[in-house]
């Protein structure tokens, strides 16, 4: 069985009929009514899609700083000679929060 | 006087989307010429030229002008069919039991006389397009292009967004795709 002839024949066969060019009956103005259906442009879905593709970055930005934090709780405290325990969480929401909460010098 | 692609794609540009029905008309039978080497159902042949048509209206702000505007949206239209092909895929019938009697009879004539079966045969188009959906998605695109469209392997790098080797690779890979697959032919028909 000559396999690569028979490609050759059957791919002859599709070069030489080739398909038509036939245009359905009033197929340009479904397409152009099918662009005036569809509105130009839409703030609020923009708005939206655009906070969903937050969500994903904002996820792990929330699990790295809660590492971060528990990481803080448990390094060395003899690395501190003031003896101060270094308290990332405590530091960040100090730094997060200055403007929030009421005026105290303990934050800075 | 009728205008240029380029003076129709600035006006649509400047909101007038009523100059992007010449285009529409203009290119039409292109894509559906296109559409159809992939898709056999005119419902979907349909379907694939118009979001070809629905691409282009959105993104032609993206078409730069420095190559035509035929070529920008054939990129568009191949890209359309071979989503359709990945998307559809798993209709790919896997057996030739059910060859129509003229197909039969042509891969008879075939292996009696290799030489003089005709090319130009009914039976042969419908068992090429047979085979070719049979092929993967990516075998079938190649194939079609450089087989059937005899186009080049830079051209269809444009077309696909494919790398040059990628194309190669692809090819070869398909090539063997169609053989091993008229090798089940001829061992299911006993040929």
């Amino acid at each position: 069985m000559k396999l690569e002839l028979l490609m050759q024949k059957l791919l002859a066969a599709a070069r030489a009929n080739p398909p038509a060019d036939r245009v359905p009956y009033k197929f340009e103005q479904r397409i152009m009514a099918r662009l005036k259906e569809q509105p130009a442009l839409d703030l609020a879905a923009l708005w939206a899609r655009a906070l969903w593709r937050a969500v994903a970055p904002c996820a792990v930005v929330a699990v790295l700083i809660g590492l971060l934090s528990f990481a803080g709780n448990g390094s060395n405290p003899a690395s501190n000679p003031a003896g101060e325990t270094p308290d990332f969480s405590q530091h960040f929401e100090s730094v997060m929060l200055a403007d929030v909460g009421e005026p105290n010098e303990d934050v800075w | 006087m009728e205008r240029s692609d380029a003076e129709y794609i600035a006006l649509v540009l400047k909101g007038d989307a009523a100059s992007f029905e010449p285009l529409v008309q203009k290119y039409s039978p292109r894509l559906f010429a296109t559409a159809r080497r992939y898709a056999r159902r005119e419902s979907e042949i349909e379907d694939i030229v118009q979001e070809v048509w629905l691409k282009a209206f959105h993104k032609l702000s993206s078409f730069r002008g420095d190559a035509p505007f035929e070529h920008w949206l054939m990129r568009l239209a191949v890209r359309t069919c071979y989503d359709f092909l990945r998307g559809h895929q798993r209709n790919r019938e896997a057996n030739f039991t059910d060859l129509t009697e003229p197909e039969s009879d042509w891969l008879e004539q075939f292996v009696a006389q290799p030489e003089s079966a005709g090319e130009d045969a009914a039976a042969a188009k419908q068992l090429v397009a047979r085979l070719l959906e049979q092929l993967s998605p990516p075998a079938r695109l190649v194939i079609t292009l450089l087989e059937i469209e005899d186009r080049s392997v830079k051209e269809i790098a444009q077309l696909t967004g494919w790398s040059v080797p990628l194309v190669k690779v692809r090819a070869f890979r398909a090539r063997a795709e169609m053989k091993k697959l008229l090798a089940r032919l001829a061992q299911e028909k006993y040929l």
